[in-house]
């Protein structure tokens, strides 16, 4: 595969977001569809090169088909280079970020009509596709962030799309700044990084590290701080608050978010830095620490949620806490030297990075079905939907198997990925292992809670006032990404990504239920299924009792454990966002304004005495040249 | 001898001559412009084939190498987009339009000469040409401000070559040669280094280059000159004028004087700092764009000169590459203002007052040129100012770098208020301004290269790192 066709991965959606920004929409405004095509044919390609790069990958040495760096620019003994590697890692990740893209952009088309801000939209959501293939595909530290800020920039743009909504635009400023709270330690790790060693280049850092070269304080700050980039971008406690907001974008929008552009990247950033992050005991216990809590955490609020978009958001949380805590059991395993070490490189990756890929496909399919429900109901608040299985049998079914497939129930998808990080967990970090199987029961649980509130039962009215167009089943251009969705939310769970990601996986469709693991983790599934339908299908039990007999819990649930309001108006958020401004102000209004109007004072002062000097007398003019020159040389004769 | 090595030039002064003559018979003047404009290419595509080569002719006083050939493309490349957005401009002087294109294109020949020459006199020479064909753009233009320009100049540059001519014959009486490499080895050798009649040589050297890059106190022409002259010519002094200055001012400090580095990277030091500091306060006062300008340009020959103080290598690559980031950027600034001014007829700042409603493309390109003036990234300037800040601080001239830091600060002030005033201001009035494809083609050239080098600096570093070591011990 030649290698500007590697590179054409991530540019083809640049190039689209230029074609949109500099020719469509200034010159062809009134035809907004071009905007969707051109986004929809370059990220088509980029799908294509990506599938040929896996191949490519497949047949390749070592699995690793290019790697190739350019100088970028060179000043003094600070070089920095631009580089994109493709080995199986980037594969499987370009693969999977440019399909769920591309059937969002496909859905997008049927969920945008008529915005007025079609075009924008299409052309942000270029940039956003590709800043994260780049950022999957860059090969050194920095050319890395580079992405990382495009995405966050592109997230931000988005989720404050409909900026006239203040809700939008708030959720929109909580994002772009509780994410850079992490991004800030991961550059300054960057930084120190390039301070200690002199590279960016990852795979030069991962041999420094696991030659023993690159250790002790040194690395577990360094790996410190780059994990707490990625627990800002992937929603991880304590940086998870931004994501529950960020339901205000438009829902497609939520969907690449979720699935496929934005968490994830956190996730892929400590899977990227596998092996440097591993070989600091402590920094690789904390991702594993964090990643058991946060799954468990944010899964309790999802129990309680009422909005079906951000159950859903509590769900991605849990999730990608899963992924993170499957790293850092088999990190915590090569630690404590039980597993020697190319195994444990290749199977840390695998574990995580398989759950990620079986994840962007329920996910994006259960966001684009609350879409889809939404679309006819008019709102996402479940307590006014239901019964909607009859109407929309498409999206019932679609959405059914998606939930299926998160709870983790055989043979769907969810079961296989999450069994392989339950695996480890249960082998290397016994007390996460329970917790994640606490989670197994809430995940259940909750989605079950959805499924029945909003399609089971009788229909409870929608959004007021939007009973005029009547229910209605999603049209065609919607139905058909759901389909496919669900058909991978099947099966992805089948395809060999731990043995393509080097990881010894033994594939086994019934072999699988012999393990007890599986059958304890089944069974906690059930269980969360079955008590999600004696409450809200059969209603045997009465939620609302629950609710009351249970009252401070459920209230710190429901107010997500008041972690926004301890943001909000005790430190965090007041410092950030009022803060910030507070700040801002003061320092424009004191100190630039205050600095620069000093600095202007006395120099205009000294600009006017000098403005005299120039009087616009060309014997004057003269004459200087001639003072100038004694001074010179009167400057001169003192020195030698 | 090769006449070849001289392709360039002659096919300059060709198309140049052909315009003068072409004037007699064409009634369509337009197609004159297009005429330079073709001559401009042709001789760069001379030069392009020249690039390689390191040769010497006319008996060691022409020398053909990287270094001029780089210096001949910047000019070149400056002189086509001066032509370019000219031709609306020209209208104002219409019976002589022939004679503005000549004059553009001779000073360009005289411009190509200065960076290949090595030589005294030849040097000379070919500052006289440059000088005199500027002397009379300035003047072009039959008003009041516009003749006190073209008279100032003159006059100044007259006293400014005869210091020059007197400096260069110091130098000659001391070493008794005019060739450059000759008066190295004449310096090193026979114990003429730290004579005061050598000092004083380089002192009057300094002073009569420092006119034409208008280091301080060597200034003062420059505003009421910018000023008054047309606006294209004004731009075309800016950045062409002051890239030959620092081309001679390279060869014959780096090449000639070297080994007398220790005074004179003194005396460019100091300048510097007072360079860039005076530019920058006297800017902040300014209330007409084209003032601001001069100051501005005053300033950032300034930080350049922090590149001739640090004489290394690096150095000298990092002049290179500032002078082709400044002249895309400066060119591109003034272009957005001859669009503009043309409409509105002021060059006043309280004038371009909600520009960007008006005039948004050229209210956006004239900002992005401020920026990079300011040097915020990712802009061409600010690619430039690290390189060259760099430069210095390898050179142990950290105090220097930390003044230029402080003035980019400064500068800031008055760069970014033009874009507050245009973004921000209440527009004075709803009539939107247009200019002609000529104007528009050239800033976007200059536009996307101010972004282009501000991106991906290596594109042109590459090749000053080249021509930087060409004559280089």
């Amino acid at each position: 595969m030649p290698n500007i066709a590697v590179w054409a991965i991530f540019l083809l959606p640049f190039l689209s977001f230029l074609i949109i920004g500099l020719i469509l929409r200034p010159f062809f405004n009134n035809r907004p569809m071009l905007s969707a095509y051109t986004t929809i044919i370059a990220i088509a390609g980029s799908l294509i090169l990506s599938i040929w790069a896996l191949i490519a990958v497949n047949g390749a040495e070592n699995h690793v088909l290019t790697d190739v760096s350019y100088q970028w620019l060179s000043i003094g003994d600070l070089v920095i280079n631009i580089g994109i590697t493709m080995d199986s890692l980037a594969a499987i990740m370009v693969v999977t970020v440019s399909t769920i893209s591309l059937l969002v952009q496909i859905y997008s088309i049927g969920y945008m009509k008529g915005d007025g801000g079609f075009a924008r939209y299409f052309a942000f959501m270029s940039l956003f596709t590709g800043s994260m293939l780049g950022l999957v595909m860059a090969n050194n530290l920095l050319f890395l962030f580079l992405f990382w800020e495009g995405v966050g920039l592109c997230s931000y743009l988005l989720i404050g799309f409909w900026f006239h909504k203040p809700s939008a635009a708030r959720a929109a400023m909580k994002a772009f700044l509780v994410t850079r709270i992490g991004d800030f330690g991961f550059l300054v790790a960057v930084i120190f990084l390039y301070v200690k060693t002199g590279t960016f280049d990852i795979g030069e850092l991962h041999e420094l590290a696991l030659a023993g070269v690159l250790g002790g304080t040194t690395l577990t700050l360094a790996a410190i701080g780059i994990f707490s980039g990625a627990v800002g971008k992937s929603g991880q406690f304590p940086l998870h608050t931004w994501l529950p907001d960020a339901m205000e974008g438009p829902t497609p929008v939520s969907a690449l978010i979720h699935a496929a552009t934005m968490v994830t990247a956190g996730v892929y950033l400590i899977a990227r830095m596998f092996p440097m992050i591993a070989s600091s005991e402590t920094a690789i216990t904390v991702v594993a620490i964090i990643g058991g809590f946060t799954a468990i955490f944010a899964a309790s609020m999802g129990l309680v949620a009422t909005d079906i978009k951000r159950v859903l958001a509590f769900s991605t949380i849990s999730q990608l806490g899963y992924m993170m805590l499957g790293m850092g059991a088999v990190g915590m395993g090569y630690a404590s030297g039980a597993i020697d070490e190319h195994h444990a490189m290749a199977l840390g990756v695998a574990v995580a990075i398989f759950h990620l890929f079986t994840h962007a496909f329920f996910k994006a399919l259960l966001f684009l079905g609350s879409g889809s429900v939404s679309h006819a109901t008019g709102t996402f608040d479940m307590r006014k939907m239901g019964g909607l299985r009859k109407i929309q049998p498409w999206t019932y079914a679609t959405f059914l198997i998606g939930s299926l497939s998160l709870a983790g129930i055989w043979p769907l998808a969810g079961f296989w990925s999450k069994e392989g990080i339950l695996h480890e967990a249960n082998a290397y970090a016994p007390v996460l292992f329970w917790l994640a199987m606490i989670t197994v029961f809430m995940t259940a649980f909750y989605m079950f809670r959805a499924v029945f509130l909003t399609f089971h039962g009788e229909y409870r009215g929608g959004e007021e006032g939007s009973h005029g167009h009547g229910l209605h089943e999603s049209p065609k251009i919607i139905i058909i990404p759901l389909v496919i969705l669900a058909v991978f939310a099947v099966i992805a769970g089948w395809l060999p990504v731990g043995d393509f990601l080097g990881a010894d996986v033994h594939f086994s469709f019934f072999g699988a239920l012999t393990s007890w693991l599986a059958w304890v983790s089944l069974i906690f599934g059930f269980a969360g299924i079955l008590l999600a339908y004696a409450i809200y299908g059969r209603k045997l039990l009465s939620a609302e009792s629950i609710g009351k007999s249970l009252g401070p819990i459920y209230t710190l649930l429901i107010r997500k454990y008041f972690i926004d309001e301890l943001y909000e108006r005790i430190f965090l958020m007041r410092f950030l966002v009022d803060g910030v401004f507070v700040v801002l102000g003061w320092i424009d209004a004191h100190i630039v304004d205050g600095a620069v109007n000093g600095v202007a004072m006395v120099t205009m002062t000294g600009g006017k005495v000098m403005r005299r000097l120039e009087t616009g007398q060309l014997q004057v003019y003269g004459l200087a040249i001639f003072v100038g020159i004694l001074a010179i040389v009167a400057f001169l004769f003192m020195f030698n | 001898m090769d006449l070849y090595l001289l392709s360039p030039e002659i096919s300059l002064l060709a198309t140049a001559l052909a315009v003068i003559l072409l004037d007699l018979f064409v009634k369509e003047k337009w197609i004159l412009g297009w005429v330079s404009v073709t001559g401009v290419i042709v001789s760069a595509i001379f030069a392009l084939s020249l690039w390689g080569r390191v040769e010497t002719s006319f008996g060691g006083a022409l020398a053909v190498d990287q270094f001029s050939i780089f210096f001949s493309l910047l000019f070149l490349g400056i002189a086509a987009l001066i032509l370019i957005s000219s031709t609306e401009y020209s209208r104002k002087f219409a019976a002589f339009r022939a004679e503005y294109y000549a004059l553009v294109l001779l000073a360009t020949t005289g411009m190509m000469l200065l960076a290949s020459t090595r030589e005294l006199i030849s040097i000379f020479v070919a500052l006289e040409l440059t000088g005199i064909s500027l002397y009379v753009l300035a003047g072009f233009l039959k008003d009041a401000k516009s003749s006190e320009a073209g008279l100032k100049y003159l006059l100044l540059g007259a006293v400014a070559s005869a210091v020059l001519l007197y400096g260069m014959a110091l130098v000659y009486g001391l070493t008794g040669t005019t060739y450059l490499d000759e008066i190295a080895a004449a310096i090193s050798s026979q114990g003429i280094l730290g004579s005061p009649a050598l000092l004083m040589g380089i002192v009057l050297l300094v002073a009569g280059f420092g006119f034409k890059i208008a280091a301080v106190p060597f200034q003062m022409w420059v505003p009421d000159v910018y000023e008054g002259a047309p606006t294209p010519v004004t731009a075309y002094l800016s950045v062409a004028s002051k890239a030959a200055g620092f081309a001679v001012i390279l060869r014959i400090f780096y090449e000639a004087l070297g080994p007398a580095s220790l005074d004179w990277g003194m005396i460019f030091a100091v300048l510097a700092a007072i360079t860039m500091t005076i530019g920058n306060i006297v800017a902040l006062t300014q209330k007409n764009i084209k003032r601001m300008l001069a100051y501005s340009s005053i300033a950032q020959a300034g930080y350049i000169m922090i590149g001739l103080a640090a004489f290394t290598a690096e150095a000298s690559s990092a002049i290179m590459f500032f002078l082709a980031c400044y002249a895309l950027t400066n060119l591109g600034a003034f272009i957005a203002i001859i669009a503009i001014s043309n409409k509105i007829n002021s060059d006043e700042i309280a004038d371009y007052s909600g520009m960007v409603r008006r005039a948004p493309l050229f209210a956006l390109a004239l900002a992005l040129c401020l920026i990079s003036l300011t040097g915020i990234p990712p802009t061409a300037g600010f690619m430039a100012k690290i390189y060259i800040f760099s430069a210095g601080v390898n050179a142990d001239l950290l105090w220097l770098v930390i003044i230029a830091v402080i003035n980019s600060v400064i500068s800031a002030y008055y760069y970014l208020r033009v874009v507050r005033v245009m973004f921000l201001g209440e527009p004075l009035s709803e009539e939107r301004v247009h200019a002609s494809s000529g104007l528009r083609i050239a800033l976007a050239i200059t536009c996307l290269g101010v972004l282009l080098l501000g991106i991906y600096p290596w594109i042109l570093m590459k090749y000053s790192e080249i021509a930087a070591i060409t004559f280089l011990p």
